[in-house]
């Protein structure tokens, strides 16, 4: 007897908190025991963690404690492991850090949550472009939350370094070598660069985009057509990007993104290709935008946007309770107050619409203008280089082709063999 | 129940391991070889596609790369490790002074894991920070030494940093090797009239064959799992140009979601170390028959 008793008033509590649930969902304010989410991220660092902070901060406020899912040994590969060990064995965790197309690979696999009601209640549809909220859906429903929208086609320069090798900001790849030339005469690495695979393939994707145009990068990375991929624009590209390699100094091999961008920051180097995340490496050393350094689109590419987005991916939860504070957590990632601090820290731009530019910096304003428009005008492209365009399988073949091409003297022609050959195969 | 104990101890007390091997090492391997046989991506899917993965693997360049990395490395690696090793043990083998301080000296690298080795010899071996900064600021300023950033010799400075770490264990080994000659054999050699390069080429070393073999067997698979140090010396790079099929099979299993792939890759490794084990297997268990 006594034990029905309290099995019952479990169920009365558990339905109690999800209607109470229910309310903070609405209301996102109400103080109560909501259960909790566990999730797996890597925003661990500086400025990062402060923004995952904050939305610890505002989920507890709704009642909803958070746990960092754990997983030792740091690397991403490793959590990738333990989250789908802890997938299969039917114990996820309320959410994880999983973007682009690989949103689709987990959910093919049946194991994230619909969260479609939270988002018709708070208006996703209208709130989110369509190309961010299409990356979210699967089959048509909302199972992820986007977080941030980086903008990957940047040069980051020193204006002091160019004036004094009296050379202009070039805008097209052309000029580029022009003025790298002169940079060089001077005395400065023309073109800072860390030798790993994905900054290779970052710096090839920018040329890609301003050799070729978006049409060309949609046919050829996007969609794979392989007439596309085998053309005298993909050799033209190749030609362009082997031309870079006489602009990067030979220590680069191996060599981390933020040691690159410091080079620009120390006056060493005249310009950095790299995504919007940059910025915070500036904005550490205490330089100011305009002055001490200048944001440009890549050469070529201005008007254009390649956006690379971080999102929350929501594993479908076995209790009501969990649910329930999974649609809390969504809900208030979509929030203008996180989608802010968030993305003031990270050098993003917010995801959704209807967030105040204000507190925003210039080169914020020029990604989230050119964001407007090239999704206006067609030329708002994903990222492939960070994994936002094919599956992880081709986009690791054009990785490898890109980064062996760089750093060897294959001609360009052998370069558009190995990628259509490589892209073939792993397709 | 004493007698069942006195008949059946030992068979219980090996039954845990016996259970632990057979599912985590024997179970695994078919459960790979399975694996390699499906079109697995992000996880294990049981759609059998033949000998599909093994196609695409050997259609893919940055597995030839590996493979090729593989010879290179395996045989200088080893050829380099045991003739240096051998040159030190004979060398201290000689009855010289201050023998154990020595021998601690070259044995020590083998304390240390790939890791520090590989880290340790990226500081050194990079053209901004090591040998070759170093001699410039010594004043040879044309010197360059820059096989770690160059595609075609980075697979070397894993050979070297490899080298090092490995031919002082080498060394120990035939130490304990030379120790166990007879003296009497040298001794007749002598009064044979032998010098001491015939002593050791004619008598000592033909008896350090049993050496040989534990030796090579022991570098071989140093070789072929060196997974660590390529990842601190290189990463695998520039390029793709310093991968060994570890690297090969890491990246593909985990960080590209192709299990299928990745595993099709890990049977033809296995398939390698089964190649040099069995033959040399086979001729050593020969002989104790015929003994």
């Amino acid at each position: 007897m006594c034990g029905i008793n309290i099995i019952s008033m479990e169920k009365n509590m558990k339905n109690t908190i999800s209607t109470l649930a229910a309310t903070a969902l609405l209301a996102s304010t109400t103080s109560v025991s909501a259960g909790e989410v566990e999730v797996l991220h890597w925003w661990t660092s500086g400025g990062e963690a402060a923004s995952v902070n904050y939305l610890k901060d505002k989920l507890s406020d709704a009642g909803v404690t958070w746990t960092d899912f754990a997983v030792a040994g740091g690397g991403g590969e490793n959590a990738m492991t333990v989250l789908k060990s802890r997938a299969i064995s039917g114990n996820p965790p309320t959410a994880a850090q999983i973007k682009g197309p690989s949103i689709q690979e987990w959910g093919e696999l049946g194991f994230l949550a619909d969260i479609d009601d939270v988002a018709k209640a708070n208006d996703w549809d209208n709130l989110l472009p369509a190309v961010v909220s299409d990356v979210m859906k699967h089959n048509g429903k909302y199972v992820a939350a986007p977080v941030n929208v980086h903008r990957v086609n940047w040069m980051w320069s020193n204006p002091e370094v160019y004036a004094s090798a009296g050379a202009t900001i070039p805008t097209t790849w052309d000029d580029f070598m022009v003025q790298a030339k002169k940079l060089q005469a001077a005395g400065f690495v023309a073109l800072a660069h860390g030798g790993q695979p994905w900054q290779d393939a970052t710096v090839f994707e920018a040329v890609v985009l301003g050799v070729g145009g978006a049409d060309y990068y949609n046919s050829a990375f996007v969609d794979l057509d392989m007439d596309a991929l085998n053309s005298s624009t993909t050799l033209e590209v190749f030609e362009t990007f082997g031309n870079l390699r006489q602009f990067v100094d030979a220590n680069s091999p191996g060599r981390d993104w933020n040691v690159a961008t410091s080079m620009v920051i120390e006056g060493k180097a005249g310009s950095q290709i790299m995504g919007d995340w940059a910025k915070g490496e500036f904005k550490v050393a205490g330089k100011s935008v305009g002055t001490d350094y200048v944001c440009t689109a890549a050469p070529g590419t201005s008007g254009a946007h390649t956006f690379n987005i971080d999102s929350f991916a929501f594993f479908a939860q076995s209790d009501a309770s969990s649910t329930e504070a999974q649609n809390i957590m969504a809900a208030e990632i979509l929030g203008t107050d996180f989608q802010t601090v968030f993305n003031l820290n990270k050098g993003s731009i917010p995801a959704r619409l209807g967030v105040s530019r204000a507190e925003f910096d210039t080169c914020a304003h020029d990604s989230m203008d050119a964001f407007v428009s090239a999704s206006a005008s067609g030329s708002l492209v994903p990222s492939f280089a960070h994994g936002m365009a094919m599956s992880s399988a081709v986009g690791g073949a054009v990785t490898d082709t890109a980064t062996n091409f760089f750093n060897s003297d294959q001609s360009a022609a052998d370069g558009v063999a190995q990628l259509v050959a490589s892209v073939k195969a792993a397709m | 129940m004493l007698n069942f104990l006195e008949k059946n101890l030992p068979k219980i007390v090996l039954a845990p391991t016996t259970i632990v091997m057979v599912v985590c090492m024997y179970g695994f391997i078919v459960w790979t070889g399975l694996l390699s046989l499906t079109k697995s991506r992000m996880m294990p899917q049981w759609d059998f596609v033949g000998l599909d993965q093994y196609r695409r693997l050997f259609a893919n360049p940055r597995w030839d790369v590996a493979v090729d990395n593989l010879f290179v490395f395996l045989i200088l690696f080893i050829i380099i490790a045991l003739v240096l090793g051998l040159f030190l043990a004979i060398f201290l083998d000689q009855k010289i002074r201050a023998e154990g301080a020595i021998r601690t000296i070259y044995l020590y690298p083998m304390a240390i894991s790939f890791i520090v080795t590989g880290t340790a010899w990226k500081w050194i071996l990079n053209p901004g920070l090591g040998i070759e900064k170093l001699m410039n600021d010594w004043g040879f300023v044309g010197f360059e030494f820059r096989w770690l950033v160059e595609q075609d010799m980075a697979i070397y400075t894993i050979v070297i940093a490899a080298v090092w770490q490995s031919s002082g264990f080498v060394m120990a080994l035939f130490l304990a090797g030379l120790r166990g000659v007879d003296e009497n054999l040298t001794k007749a050699a002598k009064i044979d009239g032998a010098s001491t390069v015939q002593l050791y080429w004619h008598v000592v070393l033909p008896l350090m064959r049993p050496v040989f073999f534990s030796a090579i067997v022991i570098l071989t698979h140093i070789a072929i799992k060196s997974f660590d140090l390529v990842q601190a010396l290189t990463g695998g790079g520039p390029g793709y140009a310093s991968d060994l099929p570890a690297n090969f099979m890491y990246t593909f299993t985990f960080n590209r979601a192709q299990i299928g792939l990745g595993a099709s890759s890990a049977m033809i490794m296995l398939f390698g170390v089964l190649a040099i084990l069995i033959p040399y297997l086979y001729s050593e268990l020969r002989e104790k028959n015929h003994d």
